[in-house]
């Protein structure tokens, strides 16, 4: 398969809440079904698990925490995005994906300064599209977790 | 352009081996001036490099080569004889290609700097033997390489044809090299690390297997099961092996370390290696290299005394270094030893004390070895000087955490005067590790089993009672020793901290083993022990100090490995400075004890009906002695413990009971002043906490005073006063040494 339009861009589409959000296809190495996956006690929030991919140990990281957003109420379990960076692999856990989308590069924006808390961090433009705006996420941003939790379990316990 | 760039690559990994060799070639050269294939080989060496590098168009390398091989050629050729000048020039030589090599593969060239200064030295060795010599020396500038093997090859200067010349050289060179080159390869590590972890996938499939085959009848299932099993274990074994190199790779580097060390320090030094061709995973190389030439350094710099020092102690003015290596229970073993002058306990002891990494109690406390095992704190240097050599910052602790790292462990033995044994023990590989499996929180953990010493289990009616506590922190009495006890889910936040342990079911103790200490994990059920591939885990949780890595299990799910050395951090029972911590006496760290009347207290039945308590603080240890084990020191009981003499004094016949006869005596160490006195108790029964506000004095000697302690009427023991009766020469110093 050829690149049809050689001046825009794939994205990988997801939902998240009421969010509409996209990464880099070409970093996106699969997308899967919700795994099981085994906890990791006194690892930071942001991280739900370890699960088996094919042998390979991946981290699934909550994209929801991550963007300071409270947890899904949706009965469904998350999905897995599998993006894959250099230095390894991390899954992002979102309500529902949506389509591959080949977008343009005119109708990319960076994100107006009032954009505040955690998306600033990792949200790096918006796509204006026909029906709602498409934030792109940072893929590598997106899959850094900061602190450990260590201390706010010791608190709620 | 990729050809070059390959013919590039094979030239550097081809001389840095060479130049490793070439190092310890010329250090034998040294001992055996006359060894005319050292001398060949070395020459040889050179020669290659020259060669390739004028072909690649490396002219600085070309032309310090060039001079190198000249020289070389006149020693082979006898016109000169190798004297420690020309050691150090070809040395120099030696460093210099290194150098220029480094920069190949950092930039592609080799830099172009300016090494007319080490020209010029090597030329000037060159003309005193030019000089000396009555052979007609070509200038050496002039000289085309060629000419230089026609002097080996044909004794009478007689020249040879150049293209008969190389072609003799080469066919020499083959020669050499065949049986070598014709039965190895080069692979990549990557490839070798990618079929690594193809193998691992293979032995999780296998064990995913496995657990289908007690559910199936079908015969020809179960053998192919089994001829699965057998292939997967031996491919693994064989694809390890291919990541195993000798030991040799990592020593090679260590008699020019040694060599130039003790020459900068005044020593006089020989290194001796055992058991070079003992093969360890490529990983774990790496991992020893710096630990390794670090403990190397240090005995050069510390460890062996200047030649007069030693000649005053009438040992030989060369100090010897043996390095040993041999394969023991599926570890490695590498020891270090020097006959150096060993380390001096008291002075490590009064050092740990002065930098506050030891309390004076806990000197006091200490055996010979916990105390030489202080040197490997951090912040613990023992030089007295700071010099260039060691004192640059990395401590012996940096060489123990890095050994830790590697699921190995290190210790040192140590004689005053006759020198020091260090002990490395290091697992073969770390990709696939035994593995006891453990659940807790009805999730899975991997505790590698190296750290592992035994399990316990407690039933749960005698369960509960055998766990006692100390101001609330859980020990168990594990023949005699108080042992801490750490809850797992409790350190990994899974159950709230200090909680209810009843349970229902039997109490499983994982009793392991790090940094030296014991403690206990309670876990809720032991499961099996399995060989797991360990897989690193993400940049994400590596700040998670608790884990080692993560897992796949035979069922496919994912299990986090425990990292046993951070489990021990966390729960305290290891202070991460260092050597705290340690059984009784040190639980003031602990300020959950509200009142200030608030003690805790050991009981123990003494007597018939007499119950008695003593404050925990005041007691070094618990112990039991086989009753054959009291002699009798100037008509009083003693008993041999930790080496010394220590008193007993059997508390029931003091206060006018008969001892009862029992297979073991149990004993209270009490301690004053670093002397011990055994208190012989009939039974230890328990550990409280206890207000003594409500205490009653008591006059009757030997009691401080009663309380009620369980519903129960308890003697408080006077225990100064007791052994003040018993023993009166005991406080006032002298009844141990």
């Amino acid at each position: 398969m050829e690149h049809q339009t050689t001046s825009g861009m794939q994205f990988c589409t997801f939902r998240l809440g009421d969010l509409f959000l996209g990464v880099d296809v070409q970093c996106v190495q699969e997308v899967i079904r919700y795994q099981e996956m085994t906890s990791v006690p006194l690892a930071p929030v942001a991280i739900r698990g370890l699960i088996n991919l094919r042998g390979q140990i991946v981290t699934a990281i909550d994209l929801r925490k991550q963007l300071d957003l409270p947890p899904s109420q949706l009965d469904t379990p998350p999905m897995n995005v599998v993006i894959r960076m250099e230095d390894g692999a991390a899954s992002l856990l979102v309500d529902e994906i949506g389509d591959v989308l080949d977008i343009g590069e005119d109708a990319f924006e960076t994100p107006p300064e009032t954009i505040r808390g955690a998306a600033r961090r990792l949200i790096s433009g918006v796509f204006k599209l026909d029906d709602g705006l498409l934030l792109v996420l940072d893929p590598r941003k997106a899959i850094q977790v900061q602190g450990t939790a260590a201390e706010t379990v010791e608190a709620a316990s | 352009m990729s050809d070059m760039s390959d013919a590039i690559s094979e030239f550097l990994i081809e001389s840095h081996e060479n130049l490793d060799r070439l190092d310890n070639d010329l250090l034998t050269l040294e001992e055996r001036p006359d060894d005319r294939e050292i001398l060949a080989s070395i020459f040889r060496t050179i020669h290659t490099i020259k060669g390739t590098c004028g072909f690649l168009g490396y002219s600085s390398l070309e032309s310090v080569t060039h001079v190198g091989e000249n020289l070389l050629g006149k020693l082979r050729d006898g016109a000169l004889s190798l004297d420690e000048a020309i050691t150090e020039g070809l040395l120099h030589m030696v460093d210099a290609v290194r150098q220029m090599l480094a920069q190949v593969e950092a930039s592609g060239t080799d830099g172009g700097g300016d090494w007319s200064d080490l020209i010029a030295e090597l030329t000037r060795l060159l003309d005193v033997s030019a000089a000396a010599a009555p052979a007609p020396a070509p200038a050496p500038a002039a000289a085309a390489p060629e000419l230089e093997p026609a002097v080996e090859v044909a004794p009478t200067p007689a020249p040879v044809a150049q293209a008969a010349e190389e072609h003799v050289h080469e066919g020499e060179k083959a020669a050499h090299g065949r049986s070598v080159a014709d039965s190895k390869i080069r692979v990549d590590v990557e490839q070798l690390d990618k079929l690594m972890t193809l193998v691992g996938e293979l032995v999780l499939a296998r064990n995913q297997i496995l657990q289908f085959q007690p559910t199936t009848e079908d015969a020809g299932f179960t053998a192919t099961t089994q001829r699965l099993n057998l292939i997967t274990t031996e491919l693994q074994e064989g694809v390890m092996k291919t990541r195993m190199q000798p030991i040799e790779t990592v020593w090679s580097k260590l008699p020019r370390v040694v060599r130039d060390l003790a020459k900068q320090c005044g020593k006089k030094m020989q290194l001796v290696m055992e058991g070079k061709e003992t093969d360890l995973d490529k990983t774990i190389l790496e991992a020893i290299k710096d630990p390794l030439t670090h403990i190397v350094r240090n005995s050069v710099d510390h460890g062996v005394e200047p030649p007069e020092a030693r000649a005053a102690l009438g040992k030989p003015e060369e100090g010897t270094l043996l390095l040993r290596a041999f394969h023991e229970g599926g570890q490695v073993n590498i020891e270090i030893i020097d006959d150096g002058g060993g380390i001096d306990v008291e002075r490590v002891k009064a050092k740990a004390l002065e930098r506050r990494i030891i309390t004076p109690d806990h000197a006091a406390r200490m055996s010979d070895h916990e105390a030489m095992n202080l040197i490997f704190a951090p912040g613990f240097s023992t030089a007295a000087k700071v010099t260039n050599v060691s004192g640059r910052g990395v401590g012996m602790d940096v060489v123990r955490t890095n050994i830790e790292q590697i699921g190995g462990s290190v210790d040192i033995q140590s004689a005053l005067h006759e020198g020091t044994t260090l002990r490395i023990k290091i697992p073969l590989t770390l990709a696939i590790i035994p593995a006891l499996v453990v659940t807790t929180a009805g999730e899975r953990f991997a505790i590698p089993q190296v750290s592992l010493l035994e399990l316990v289990r407690l039933d749960s009616d005698s369960g509960e009672s055998r766990i006692e506590y100390i101001h609330g922190t859980p020990v168990y009495r594990l023949r005699g020793n108080l042992l801490p006890l750490v809850y797992l889910d409790e350190q990994l936040g899974l159950a709230k901290l200090g909680g209810d342990h009843v349970s229902d079911t039997a109490t499983n103790i994982v009793v392991l083993q790090a940094d030296g200490r014991q403690f206990g994990l309670v876990v809720s059920d032991i499961n099996d022990t399995e060989e797991i591939v360990v897989k690193p885990l993400d940049k994400q949780l590596k700040e998670v100090s608790v884990y080692a890595g993560a897992t796949i299990m035979g069922d496919g799910r994912v299990a986090l490995i425990l990292d046993v050395l951070g489990i021990a951090q966390r729960a305290a029972v290891l202070s991460k400075t260092g050597s705290e911590g340690r059984g009784l006496g040190d639980d003031d760290a602990n300020t959950g004890a509200g009142g200030s009347q608030l003690q805790t207290l050991l009981l123990f039945q003494a007597g018939a009906n007499r119950r008695m308590a003593v404050q925990l603080s005041t007691v070094a240890r618990l112990e039991e002695f086989s009753p054959d084990r009291i002699e009798y020191a100037s008509g009083k009981p003693v008993t041999q413990y930790r080496g010394e003499i220590m008193p007993l004094v059997f508390l029931s016949e003091y206060f006018g009971g008969v001892a009862s006869e029992r297979e073991v005596m149990e004993v209270v160490v009490y301690q004053h002043d670093g002397c011990s006195v055994g208190l012989v108790v009939d039974h230890i029964l328990d550990i409280v906490e206890e207000n003594l506000g409500s205490m009653r004095r008591s006059e009757y000697p030997g009691v401080l005073g009663s309380t009620v302690v369980d519903g129960k009427i308890t003697d408080l023991l006077d225990a100064p006063g007791v052994i003040a009766t018993v023993l009166p020469e005991f406080f006032q110093q002298g009844v141990c040494a």
